[in-house]
């Protein structure tokens, strides 16, 4: 623990950790001193002036260095000026005064200030009732106005800053909260302040303008209502909402949501004339072991699809070559006899049933049940895998990013953690930051390679060696005699582990950066095996399900080797594609190889999961039935469709990559006629003779807590239990909760505390043996004809779950290809060209599909980076493909490639 | 007259050669220094000089540069050129006159706290100064006086020059910097100080344009030489640059300690067209108003003894204010340069000065009511102590003293209207 000093604080004896700030030390006993400025989690700035106390230090005597007494107590000298409690550190013996006529006269000056520039148009203003400007005006401002009001100062209102955020010029106070946000927490300076004096404006640099996947934090930190984002901008006021803890199912991480609605006409369900639920905004919930007191963009500004209009709305059933509606009855009926054929109850060998990591555990092992219980397959759909090791080899409970520092490594492999888990990304940045050593393996640059001590690149397809290499030390020998300044002349095989693919033409040149990377990666793993603490995640940057399980394989052996499980902050962190997808595993579902899967089953049972969209090819069973949101290419082709309920209408449970179980709560009412899945596939069930549990997600829950060992014990309860650990301030105001409220406002902005669950780590089983002993992993082996396409994650894909949101679709963008320059030039295209080169890519076995080529070395030679989700469907990293220029048309056309 | 010391092209012609300085002992000292000196000797000659910064604080050179973080390199100096207080222009004379000079004591600044790369930070007006400081600057490189392993020793030292954007507030130090590292000029939260932690995060010192031209004669005349000038605590010679009502206004060169009456009345020549002298702001826009009583006229302008006038030296820049002038107009004018050139960056000096213009201006032009120069005191005051830096507190300097001190002219003005 860092030294602690002894301070008075209004008369209040505090003890504080040395180094901390006046304004977080007063916060911690429950003084709150209003800040514009300061925010706990950026640097301060001590730039409003709104904090301003008085303080007093202790007269050292020069000469004996002992404080000077003065009627038996240690004699105080104060500054003549008052002080800014958000950037002076607290000492020994301090005494700080923030109630006194002095500083309550600063504070009302410096509000006075503020409002001489304020347009005070709160009635019209988002923020109005939950702005900390308006509060701490009320509190501690003057009542009436002294400024003249036609000399107002008057800016420009409604200045677009990006596609996503406004900016207000004239409510703006000038706190810089956003400008160090994007630059000290996303790592994205895109904004920033231009001109001088009253004339200080927020602009973006960036093109297009704000470009950053965190960008929706800077309205809730924002003091004022001067950055609204633009799809909660005039749509709603905070009284008028209500809102709900959620979890949002993007990606892995599992932040904690919160969602804000109001009855409105033209609400879901509604009536005209009494209206139905809307959800108006997404928040951050905080939850510092998961998100903080942040979300990326996608989680604020995709939950949309929940919403959309063109959800299904009633069971469908295929009658005379159409899918035409039918009641529940008939389609459950109907379903139950088409899956179980020929074959009797209980031993429906032919039948696969497929769900995926958009659905909840309850979901899940209803989907396991039914499936164990008809006599077929379940399968987990995924194009990841590994999954089966986490229960091994996860993250420990206890584990939280926020505590990894110095003396931690974390090794990132195979992942674009920027595009495949934001919130991740912001987390391990902020580790680097604080001293972990950071070890990135990828492909391909990275944005996080610029926070990594080490950066590993690899071939595509020898991922796995090298995450052996990092774990093994025969290998390690070996290449620290590649390393060595002889064998440069000779390199060693292991050199060749560090090698990007290159034609033999290009190896000359990088021959002499061989032994600097291999001595890299000795040294990277010499760094590994020596932390006290070390955390791997894994990704999917160019891998499929048999690539991933090699990976995970790798680092599980990896971390087992260097004794780096079981303990907190140690393990492996899968970077799923889905909210869910370990909660799948932990439940006993698989990644199955669907090509083989679906060629082995008469029939199937598909439930949140679109494979015949992802690829066309697979083998079509004799009947099909979909559970689904939308009416997908899966579901088109579905002898009946069952129309589930969206995350938002339901409650449940998400098993987040860090293996954190956490709860979710309905935000909106359902749409009629749909159904819970979970409630689906038990009635399913009930129709093939099955007794499935399927009243509430809660009963389904506590099946599973007796009858799954790692969920032993929990409940709903546990898993909505919070402590007080969570307010920023660390322990809890005891004051009402309006007030703390308030008071969170200012200090931290308008996301929610969270006070309905931080969710429960789940614990690890005990090491198999197996896992201790490190094997090889063989190289993928990729044939070297034509070029490797590798799949690749962007964060914003034409999935389904984005494409609803009108926001978010502006900043899709157009389908893309990464190719080499090199590569580019071999095919006569042109690089560097605006509009980018429209170019024919041609995978064997696929359609042939256009794409814009992003040519530069970003992409390795030899490799074409083909993003997932934006039309062509590639699994796994295919080699023999090729690249074909298209007669240059305008971008126009390009665009037109998108799916409308 | 005496001999001058840092305004030396008035008595040599073409000083502003490399050959002339060369021949007047030019580089001596930074040979010296270099070749023989530990870089703490340096310090110390300077120290015991007592050589005080002329940038406006008066704060003690050679304890500054012993200041620099030992434990952090490289080290960095910083001159600062920007000399954007109106009614200041010395510093312009020192780089166009007698440029050289002020490069050696660059370069012996550099020296002594071991930096091998200096800055020379001018404002944005100053590029043809910059452009031939650069010319000069490529002379000294091929002179063999800067540049890698200087007198066949393993010292090298490059300078640049670096022009700023026309912001007053990139004369502050820490402003200077950012601007510099190619930010928004504004200035940085201190502690860590410059010294501490500075231009691209490392130790550097910054001083004054006129501060480091004194330096090279330091090292070659001596510290007792240097303290035979000025005053006890003031040591040396100050350039006073003298505007407003006077018949001969221009930069004088004076030990510090001269009084107001012989640089006003006596170099000066006085006041212009038989008016009688009023007031005096010693140290440009940001001063105080003194009033000009006998007494102030007869007070030595030195570190110590300005602040009992209830004023500051600054930077000496001296404006004369006789009786033709009104007050209210005058710190309507002080204002509204506070106003332009507030960087924003803290809420008392962004929106107090705005405010306290528009009241300024309506006083200034006879249409305000005692209210609002009593509105104009209160928003000063509430401005008072608050700010982020020392810019917003000058800029109620006069605002303040003005009110307090010409009480008349204010109610001259309200009655006037009411
Ligand atoms: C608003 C403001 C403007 C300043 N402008 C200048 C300037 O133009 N030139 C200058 O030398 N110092 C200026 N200073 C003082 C510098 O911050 C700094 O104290 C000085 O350069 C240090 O040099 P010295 O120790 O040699 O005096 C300014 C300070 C403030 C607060
Ligand atoms: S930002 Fe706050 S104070 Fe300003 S108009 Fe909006 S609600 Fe009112
Ligand atoms: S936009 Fe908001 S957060 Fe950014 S500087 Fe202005 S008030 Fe602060
Ligand atoms: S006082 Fe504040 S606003 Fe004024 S120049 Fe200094 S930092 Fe900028
Ligand atoms: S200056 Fe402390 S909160 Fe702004």
């Amino acid at each position: 623990m860092s030294k602690q000093v002894n301070l008075t604080i209004d008369n209040q004896a505090v003890t504080a950790a040395e180094g901390a700030l006046i304004v977080d030390a007063a916060k911690k006993v429950g003084i709150n001193i209003p800040v514009f400025c300061y925010h706990p989690k950026l640097e301060p700035a001590g730039m409003c002036r709104m904090c301003l106390v008085e303080i007093g230090r202790p007269v050292i005597d020069r000469a004996t260095g002992a404080p000077v007494m003065e009627g038996g107590k240690p004699k105080l000298q104060f500054g003549p000026k008052l002080e800014t409690s958000c950037t002076t550190p607290v000492s020994e013996g301090m005494v700080v005064i923030t109630n006194s006529e002095k500083v309550k006269a600063a504070r009302k000056d410096v509000v006075e200030f503020l409002l001489t520039s304020h347009p005070l148009d709160c009635p019209v203003c988002d923020k109005g009732g939950e702005c900390p400007l308006q509060n701490l005006t009320l509190a501690h401002g003057p009542a009436t106005s002294r400024f003249l009001f036609n000399e107002k100062n008057h800016n420009a209102k409604h200045v677009p800053l990006g596609d996503l955020i406004y900016l207000d010029r004239e409510r703006c106070i000038q706190c810089g909260r956003c400008v160090r946000f994007q630059e000290k927490i996303a790592g994205d300076p895109v904004i920033g302040f231009y001109n001088r004096g009253r004339q200080m404006e927020i602009v973006t640099f960036s093109e297009p303008g704000f470009d950053s996947y965190f960008s929706g934090n800077t309205t809730d930190i924002c003091p004022v209502g001067a950055l609204t984002s633009a799809d909660f901008r005039f749509g709603a006021r905070p009284w008028e909402m209500k809102a709900t803890a959620s979890i949002c199912t993007h990606c892995a991480v599992g932040c904690n949501l919160a969602f804000n609605v109001r009855r409105e006409v033209g609400g879901k369900n509604g009536s005209p004339s009494k209206g139905g639920i809307v959800i108006k905004r997404a928040l951050p919930r905080q939850n510092e072991a998961v998100n903080e007191l942040w979300i990326c963009d996608k989680g604020r500004f995709a939950y949309q699809y929940s919403e959309s209009p063109t959800r299904l709305a009633t069971p469908l059933v295929r009658k005379d070559g159409e899918l035409t509606p039918a009641s529940w009855d008939v389609a459950l009926e109907y379903a139950a006899e088409g899956l179980l054929g020929e074959s009797k109850p209980g031993q429906a060998k032919d039948l696969l049933v497929i769900g995926s990591g958009r659905l909840a555990n309850e979901d899940l092992f209803t989907l396991r049940k039914l499936a164990e219980g008809a006599g077929g397959q379940a399968a987990l759909y995924s194009q990841s895998g590994g999954g089966d090791l986490l229960a091994q080899v996860g993250a420990a409970p206890g584990t939280n990013l926020a505590s990894l520092g110095k003396g931690s490594v974390i090794l990132v492999v195979a992942s674009d953690l920027h595009e495949e888990a934001p919130i991740w990304f912001l987390r391990v940045k902020q580790a680097a930051e604080r001293g972990a050593t950071l070890i990135v393996a990828a492909g391909r640059p990275t944005r996080l390679d610029r926070y990594a001590k080490y950066v590993i690149r690899y071939a595509y397809g020898e991922e796995a060696q090298i995450v052996a290499a990092l774990g093994d030390s025969p290998r390690r020998a070996e290449l620290v005699e590649a390393a060595k300044p002889a064998a440069a002349a000779k390199p060693a095989a292991a050199a060749k582990l560090v090698e990007a693919a290159k034609p033999a033409a290009a190896a000359k040149t990088v021959e002499a950066a061989k032994p600097a990377a291999a001595a890299r990666l000795v040294e990277a793993a010499e760094a590994f095996g020596k932390a006290e603490n070390a955390l791997v995640f894994f990704g999917s940057d160019g891998l499929g399900q048999s690539g991933a399980q090699s990976v995970a394989q790798a680092c599980a052996q990896l971390l087992a080797a260097t004794r780096h499980v079981g303990r907190p902050n140690n393990g492996l962190i899968p970077v799923w594609g889905r909210a869910n997808e370990q909660g799948g595993w932990e439940l006993g579902l698989k990644a199955a190889n669907l090509q083989t899967a679906l060629q082995a089953s008469t029939t199937a049972y598909i439930v949140a999961a679109d494979p015949y969209g992802d690829d066309p090819s697979l083998p079509a069973p004799s009947f099909l039935v979909v559970q689904e949101l939308f009416l997908t290419e899966t579901a088109r082709r579905a002898d009946v469709v069952f129309p589930a309920q969206a995350f938002t209408e339901r409650d449940g449970s998400f098993t987040s990559g860090e293996r954190r179980v956490q709860r979710y709560y309905p935000a909106t009412p359902a749409l009629a006629d749909c159904r819970p899945d979970y409630a689906i596939s038990a009635e399913l069930g009930q129709h093939l003779g099955l007794k499935l549990e399927g009243r509430s997600a809660a009963a389904i829950f506590a099946q599973i807590a007796t009858e799954i060992p790692a969920y032993k014990g929990l409940t709903y309860r546990r898993l909505a239990e919070t402590t007080n650990a969570t307010a920023i301030g660390a322990a809890k105001d005891p004051r009402d909760a309006e007030e703390r409220r308030c008071a969170d406002l200012y200090y931290s902005g308008a996301g929610y505390e969270n006070t309905q669950g931080l969710g429960v780590q789940l614990p690890l089983q005990t090491l198999s043996p197996a896992l201790s002993k490190p094997a090889a992993a063989p190289a993928a082996q990729l044939s070297k004809t034509g070029l490797l396409a590798v799949p690749v994650t962007q964060l914003y894909d034409l999935g389904q779950t984005v494409l609803p949101s009108a926001l978010l679709r502006q900043r899709i963008g157009e389908a893309w290809v990464g190719v080499n320059p090199a590569d580019a030039a071999e095919a006569g295209i042109e690089a560097g060209a605006a509009p980018a080169a429209i170019v024919q890519v041609v995978l064997p076995g696929k359609p042939e599909w256009r794409a814009a080529a992003r040519i530069d070395e970003r992409t390795p030679r030899g490799v074409l980076l083909i993003p997932r989700s934006m039309g062509l469907p590639l699994n796994a990293p295919l080699p023999g493909a090729s690249i074909r220029p298209v007669v240059r048309r305008d971008s126009q056309e390009a665009a037109s490639q998108q799916p409308a | 007259m005496a001999e001058h010391i840092l305004l030396r092209h008035r008595d040599i012609p073409n000083i502003d050669r490399l050959e002339v300085y060369r021949q007047q002992g030019g580089f001596e000292a930074f040979q010296k220094a270099v070749a023989s000196l530990t870089p703490d000797a340096v310090t110390d000659i300077v120290k015991a000089s007592g050589l005080r910064g002329r940038g406006g604080a008066g704060f003690p050179t050679g304890m500054k540069w012993s200041f620099t973080d030992r434990k952090n390199w490289p080290h960095y100096v910083v001159c600062n050129a920007d000399e954007s207080e109106p009614g200041t222009f010395k510093d312009r004379e020192i780089l166009t006159g007698n440029p050289f000079q002020l490069l050696e004591g660059v370069a012996i600044a550099s020296y002594a706290v071991g930096a091998r790369v200096a800055y020379i930070y001018l404002r944005g007006e100053f590029w043809p100064i910059a452009r031939e400081l650069d010319k000069r600057i490529a002379e000294l490189e091929a002179a063999g006086l800067l540049g890698d392993k200087l007198f066949g020793t393993e010292y090298s030292l490059r300078i640049y020059t670096h022009l700023g954007a026309g912001a007053y507030i990139c004369g502050e130090e820490t402003a200077l910097l950012e601007s510099i590292e190619g930010k928004l000029g504004q200035p940085r939260l201190r502690p860590p100080f410059p010294p501490a932690v500075g231009l691209f995060g490392k130790p550097t010192v910054i001083n004054n344009t006129e501060t480091l031209a004194n330096v090279p004669l330091i090292l070659q005349r001596g510290a007792e030489w240097f303290r035979s000038f000025g005053t006890e605590k003031s040591p040396g010679v100050k350039i006073f640059s003298l505007s407003g009502c006077v018949n001969r206004p221009g930069n004088y060169e004076l030990p510090l300690g001269t009084t107001f009456r012989e640089l006003i009345m006596g170099r000066g020549g006085g006041i212009a067209y038989g008016h009688k002298i009023k007031a005096i702001m010693p140290a440009g826009n940001s001063s105080s108003l003194i009033v000009a009583t006998d007494e102030a006229l007869n007070t030595p302008m030195d570190y110590e003894s300005v602040p009992k006038l209830g004023a500051q030296l600054g930077s000496a820049s001296v404006i004369v204010i006789d009786d033709s002038v009104d007050i209210p107009w005058l710190i309507n004018k002080t204002v509204h340069f506070f106003r332009h050139e507030s960087c924003g960056k803290c809420t008392p000096c962004r929106e107090g000065t705005y405010w306290m213009s528009q009241l300024t201006e309506r006083i200034a032009a006879g249409h305000a009511t005692a209210e609002d120069v009593a509105l104009l005191k209160a928003v000063a005051g509430q401005i008072k102590g608050k700010c982020f830096c020392a810019l917003g507190e000058f800029s109620i300097e006069a605002v303040l003293s003005g009110m307090d001190r010409f009480k008349d002219d204010f109610e001259a003005k309200v009655s006037s209207y009411e």
